[in-house]
């Protein structure tokens, strides 16, 4: 398999760089300067591309790479994938779905308490020996405040469970209700906003889901809401979040992905009502070597005809 | 003088509870934020008279104090009142009332129940995550416009499957292992006893514990058992990739030791809501990214407060009207603390 052209298309993982190099031979697109003539000299040995939640195989890429066989991504998310040119040309796509589900709903959880309890904030106070002069405001409790959820997939799911332990109830919305399950349905996102202290995103990225969050929802929100988004950066209408937040006619905000990454909007930067992180949902080591490990599996049981272990298309 | 009516007594009437220092509500709510129509307060600390001299001559026919964790209640304040008869406490813990002395005079002393404890299991599960996945280091780091000159944040490590070692299994431990549960830990204990009907493992002592789990969570009282009980041999059991949590009492761990430890690389991480000597704080901890610290807040909420002022109305209204308080401590369970 060492002659099988693979083009990782930004750094992401070098475990996953080390293997693959072992099995297939490797381009690192980010360290070629020339990228069209690059692509003009190897893009008939190139049949996989591996990408992530930064970059993946648009159509101009799948359109130069005509011996393109399968597109494997180093993340759940498949936004920055043409799925619709790789269904057309019968290019396979691959993701990591379940292996960071827990790492996800875990920072989710986290965010929110950050946010609410104003952790970071805390550890700010007293790193800054402000706390010899006094205490350290009152907070905002966790504990039985009520959650809504936009998506319940695996993740939504996840952070339901966890959220249910600290007697938070749930709410969600979601294309279409799922009978079998016991939390509040609300037809549409505003009225799941309106009724819920904390908004979590955890849908998919389409063309229906971005800008989900905009004006009308952060209003119905309000300023005691809090958002929390570990989906993607263009669900949320940036300007318009940030303006609410700096205008206090949002309560808090927890985000782990933003519009474009790795720009954060500076007026963010000086606001104690917000948590800002970046693009870390799936970032631990037993989890990134996880999805490594699908990566890997499934572009060998690709080139070995056999079952692919996470199919998309 | 106004008229009395007999349904309504004058101000002057009302029995006295004794504050030897304002409350943490006092300082953010002002003093009238445990007022009720059954007792009035009587400040010591208004008076430029030292305590002693204070209690001589004001609080002989006083039957309560209201006392807070900064306001310990000593042996000697309870032999100078000899009609003091019941100790209500705001804090949690119970380390700054002489319980001895309290038993010998059959003080009956009311705590603050299980009001806390959701609002601490919450602050040991954000410190957890936040040691963890560094939560608080990667928001300085996005903060101080780092992520697009520097790239990628350090990866941090997983919560779910964690071994989580319990020590103290009362209302907040329990509460920390309902939460802990559901995002995949799987839960162990140390507690003075094992507990009956509790299905977690149970180790006898707190390095077998240490030894056992990768994240060590501090939840117990503050006993002279259990001072200093977070020693050297517990930590050196923890070992390099675990990490410990305190939302319990700064002295129930030995901080130099901690620090050392930390500085070392000899553990993982630590989320430290109580310190040995506050508000003083190890200078070594500020350089370290994988400690997290909170200036003992851990149930200082809007909605803990104002279920102590019920609380403390509560007991105090109860004790006045002759009825059973709503939180009195069993004292003969409780271990002593010499202070």
């Amino acid at each position: 398999m060492e002659s099988i052209g693979v083009l990782m298309v930004c750094p992401m993982n070098s475990y996953l760089e080390h293997e693959l190099e072992k099995r297939f031979n490797l381009f690192r697109f980010w360290t070629v300067p020339e990228k069209s003539a690059f692509l003009a000299t190897n893009k008939n040995s190139i049949r996989a591309v591996v990408g992530n939640s930064s970059a993946g195989a648009d159509a101009e890429l799948i359109e130069v790479l005509p011996k393109l066989e399968i597109v494997a991504s180093f993340s759940v998310g498949l936004d920055k994938i043409d799925l619709a040119k790789c269904k057309e040309k019968g290019i396979r796509v691959t993701n990591t779905p379940d292996v960071l589900t827990d790492d996800v709903a875990d920072l989710a959880i986290g965010l929110m308490l950050a946010v609410l309890r104003k952790l970071c904030e805390s550890d700010r106070y007293v790193r800054s020996g402000k706390w010899k002069k006094g205490d350290y405001r009152l907070t905002t409790k966790f504990t039985g405040k009520k959650v809504g959820i936009i998506g319940l997939g695996r993740i939504g799911m996840a952070v339901a469970k966890r959220a249910e332990a600290f007697s938070c109830p749930i709410s969600y919305y979601s294309r279409t209700e799922k009978p079998e399950i016991k939390y509040k349905y609300y037809p549409g996102v505003v009225e799941l906003a309106a009724n819920c202290d904390i908004l979590v995103v955890a849908c998919s990225l389409t063309e229906e889901t971005l800008h989900i969050i905009n004006r009308e929802v952060i209003d119905a929100l309000g300023p005691k809401g809090v958002l929390i988004n570990v989906g993607r950066g263009p669900h949320v209408d940036e300007p318009e979040l940030v303006s609410a937040l700096v205008e206090r006619r949002l309560g808090g905000a927890g985000l782990d992905v933003f519009e474009h990454e790795p720009e954060v909007p500076e007026e963010l930067f000086g606001l104690d009502n917000l948590v800002l992180l970046p693009h870390v949902g799936s970032g631990t080591v037993e989890t990134r070597q996880a999805m490594a490990d699908l990566v890997i599996g499934n572009l060998e049981a690709h080139f070995l005809n056999k079952p692919l272990l996470t199919p998309v298309v | 003088m106004a008229p009395e009516n007999p349904s309504h007594p004058s101000e002057n009437d009302l029995p006295y509870v004794l504050i030897l220092k304002p409350p943490p509500s006092f300082v953010i709510f002002g003093d009238r934020f445990f007022n009720s129509t059954k007792f009035r307060f009587l400040k010591a600390y208004e008076s430029p008279l030292p305590l002693a001299h204070f209690l001589l001559a004001h609080a002989q026919s006083v039957q309560a104090i209201l006392s807070s964790g900064g306001a310990p209640v000593t042996a000697d304040t309870i032999r100078l009142m000899p009609l003091l008869r019941l100790v209500v406490t705001t804090s949690q813990g119970l380390n700054h009332i002489d319980l001895s002395e309290c038993r010998r005079r059959g003080i009956v002393v009311a705590s603050a129940g299980t009001i806390y404890s959701a609002d601490c299991a919450d602050s040991v599960v954000a410190l957890l995550i936040d040691v963890l996945r560094k939560v608080s280091a990667a928001d300085r780091f996005v903060k101080q416009g780092l992520w697009s000159s520097q790239g990628e944040y350090p990866l941090g490590s997983k919560l779910g499957g964690k071994r989580v070692g319990i020590v103290g299994l009362g209302s907040i431990g329990s509460e920390v292992a309902k939460r802990l549960e559901a995002f995949g830990c799987s839960i162990s204990y140390n507690s003075r006893k094992k507990k009956p009907f509790c299905s977690y493992p149970f180790y006898l002592n707190v390095r077998e514990l240490a030894a056992n789990c990768d994240a060590l969570i501090i939840c117990c009282a503050l006993t002279d058992e259990t001072h200093h009980l977070i020693n050297k041999e517990v930590l050196s059991a923890l070992g390099k990739d675990g990490v410990i949590v305190n939302i319990a009492r700064g002295p129930i761990m030995d901080e130099k030791e901690l620090v050392r430890c930390l500085v070392e690389g000899e553990i993982r991480g630590a989320g430290l809501d109580v310190f040995e000597h506050e508000p003083d704080v190890p200078n070594e901890l500020f350089a370290l990214d994988n400690v997290v610290m909170s200036p003992h807040n851990a149930v200082f909420t809007w909605e803990s407060f104002e279920d102590l002022r019920k609380l403390v109305v509560g007991n105090l209204e109860a004790f006045f009207s002759n009825e059973p308080l709503l939180t009195p401590v069993g004292l003969d369970d409780q271990p002593h603390f010499s202070g």
